[in-house]
């Protein structure tokens, strides 16, 4: 493997570990020996049972926690801060209601003292990238959930990010929108080249999305292993192919998902 | 429910008549001011009944019809007032009804420049302790300790710094709000969507910017919410001051009241405070309207709980 401060790498994670209320009773461990590159331009999607740590390495490589063990480093500089170059987008929408959609996809300029005109391009130029052109002046309380996630994607890449981060985005969504947004991120990824790190625990979002899944034990979460997807883009995913890879993680995740259920029976037990 | 059901019906078969001469924002001000009068109507009817059957005795609890039939022989007794206080010249002293207005004015003025000092006290408070530690360190047992302490405790405080005016009456409000509405704010920053603090920080806000731009919006529905709810406690603090000699004003005219047992004039000027709490909180939610222009409307979904 590469130096952890290899400047090449757009996240390079070495040892990484987290353990929560450190040093006090309530501490446990979230994150344990995460090894893990991510590529400039590359999809990587990080899949687990439930509260595995997932969303926890998501946080650490955003700056918004810091990690107890290890070292994590973005493009060779050692992760201290949050940054804009590593937007993290949540599971639950997190627009400002009081902004209308352009103030809030251009949250970050307007945070740098920029001007309202040449804010309002930029919010225009990304909207149209999000295909919600249309809805610039709109409050986000006028949207869809799917529409409110594409705002949060939009104000993301107005940021122009080298890495996106992705916190089972698509999760709150229905089945067809969820699939419609899957497309949609394919799309903006292509033309952003962005790395994209995106927690999920649908297998199907994994095979349809990733260039590579890391599939996540349960608690402590570790890296179980890294699976390289190779089908070609635009995907097919009635194909054996991806039947089979399917197949493969569910089989990978099953033990994991069997022993975080034992795990939790006995906490309940005991 | 069923009751409403059917004034639906009623209100759609005069549809066709109201439709040309109101407006829907007009027809749903009618609808309000409607209800209101059927509410305070069905409040008083009762009491009014009580009276007919004989089974109040109206010299203790007079009907409404009793104590505001006469409103200027009510309104000679706010003549208490200090009139040299007002600016008026002696001997050109102001009639009756004029009193009458210018205690319910002095009252409202107390009221109003009380709330907005706590507010403007607590609010600032508030944010500091979240702001800077050390603030924290140094204020926040003494308010939590000072919070639970009842106004009528701080009366005599106020007397002594204040002496007797506006000064101790608007003390009063302050104190007796300032306290929970600091520790109101306080929890308000703490329940801040964490998302939201999270993309401020993501997006390179300074502690400075993420207060001002997304903490202070964020609480601000909560903020107004907590004006609403003290400005009834400001009522009622007021009348606590005005009770005690502070010159003139509501609060002074019940004392009269109770000393020369006179229940018609308590219930005469507890009414006019029902009146004038009513419109202040009116006023405040047309502003909390204006102001939270992103709230949307909830009310209509628990309307429709069958």
């Amino acid at each position: 493997m590469a130096s952890s401060n290899d400047t090449s790498l757009a996240v390079s994670c070495r040892n990484v570990g987290m353990v929560w209320a450190e040093g006090t009773p309530r501490a446990h461990e979230a994150l344990c020996g995460i090894d893990l590159d991510v590529k400039p331009g590359e999809f990587v999607t990080l899949l687990g049972p439930s509260g595995c740590g997932k969303s926890t390495l998501l946080y650490l490589i955003a700056g918004l926690e810091t990690a107890t063990g290890g070292t994590l480093t973005a493009f060779g500089k050692k992760v201290t801060d949050p940054s804009p170059e590593r937007s993290l987008i949540f599971q639950e929408t997190s627009l400002f209601p009081w902004l209308s959609v352009w103030q809030n996809v251009t949250f970050g300029l307007w945070v740098n003292g920029r001007k309202a005109r040449e804010r309002r391009e930029v919010a225009a130029d990304a909207l149209q990238r999000v295909g919600l052109y249309h809805a610039i002046d709109k409050r986000p309380d006028e949207l869809s959930g799917g529409m409110r996630q594409r705002v949060a994607v939009a104000r993301a890449l107005a940021m122009r990010p080298k890495v996106l981060l992705m916190d089972e985005p698509f999760a709150a969504l229905d089945v067809q929108t969820r699939a419609k947004m899957q497309d949609f991120l394919i799309d903006v990824w292509k033309d952003s080249s962005a790395s994209i790190l995106f927690v999920t625990h649908h297998i199907d979002e994994a095979v349809a999305l990733s260039d590579r899944v890391a599939v996540f034990t349960a608690r402590p979460g570790r890296i179980k292993t890294i699976v390289p997807v190779d089908l070609p883009r635009p995907r097919d995913l009635f194909s054996p192919e991806a039947e089979a890879l399917r197949r493969h993680l569910t089989e990978l995740l099953r033990d994991e998902v069997d022993r975080a259920f034992a795990e939790q029976e006995m906490m309940s037990a005991a | 429910m069923k009751g409403a059901a059917k004034t639906l019906q009623n209100d759609g078969a005069m549809r066709p008549i109201l439709a040309p001469l109101l407006s829907p924002s007009m027809k749903s001000l009618a609808g309000r001011i409607g209800w209101t009068i059927v509410s305070v109507g069905l409040f008083v009817g009762i009491w009014e009944g009580l009276w007919y059957f004989g089974i109040s005795d109206p010299k203790l609890l007079p009907p409404p019809h009793i104590f505001i039939a006469n409103i200027p022989d009510q309104a000679k007794f706010f003549n208490t007032a200090s009139r040299w206080e007002m600016g008026v010249k002696p001997g050109s002293g102001p009639t009756p009804l004029q009193a009458m207005i210018y205690t319910m004015l002095a009252t409202l003025i107390r009221v109003i420049v009380g709330l907005v000092i706590a507010a403007a006290l607590a609010i600032s408070v508030g944010v500091m302790v979240r702001y800077y530690k050390l603030f924290e360190n140094l204020t926040l047992p003494t308010i939590t300790l000072l919070a639970p302490i009842s106004p009528v405790a701080w009366l005599p405080v106020a007397l002594f710094i204040f002496g007797i005016g506006n000064g101790p009456a608007i003390f009063m409000v302050v104190v007796a709000l300032f306290f929970s509405m600091v520790l109101a704010t306080i929890a308000h920053i703490d329940n801040v969507n964490r998302n939201f603090i999270n993309v401020a920080r993501t997006m390179g806000c300074t502690k400075w910017q993420t207060y001002t731009r997304v903490i202070i919006p964020a609480i601000l529905p909560g903020l107004l919410m907590l004006m609403r709810m003290n400005l009834f406690g400001a009522w009622m603090a007021v009348l606590i001051a005005e009770a005690t000699g502070v010159g003139y004003g509501l609060g002074q005219i019940i004392m009269l009241a109770r000393n020369t047992f006179n229940p018609g004039l308590v219930f005469f000027t507890i009414g006019l405070i029902g009146i004038m709490a009513y419109l202040c909180d009116l006023a405040l939610r047309m502003m909390q309207k204006k102001i939270l222009y992103w709230i949307p409307e909830n009310k209509a979904v628990l309307n429709g709980l069958k």
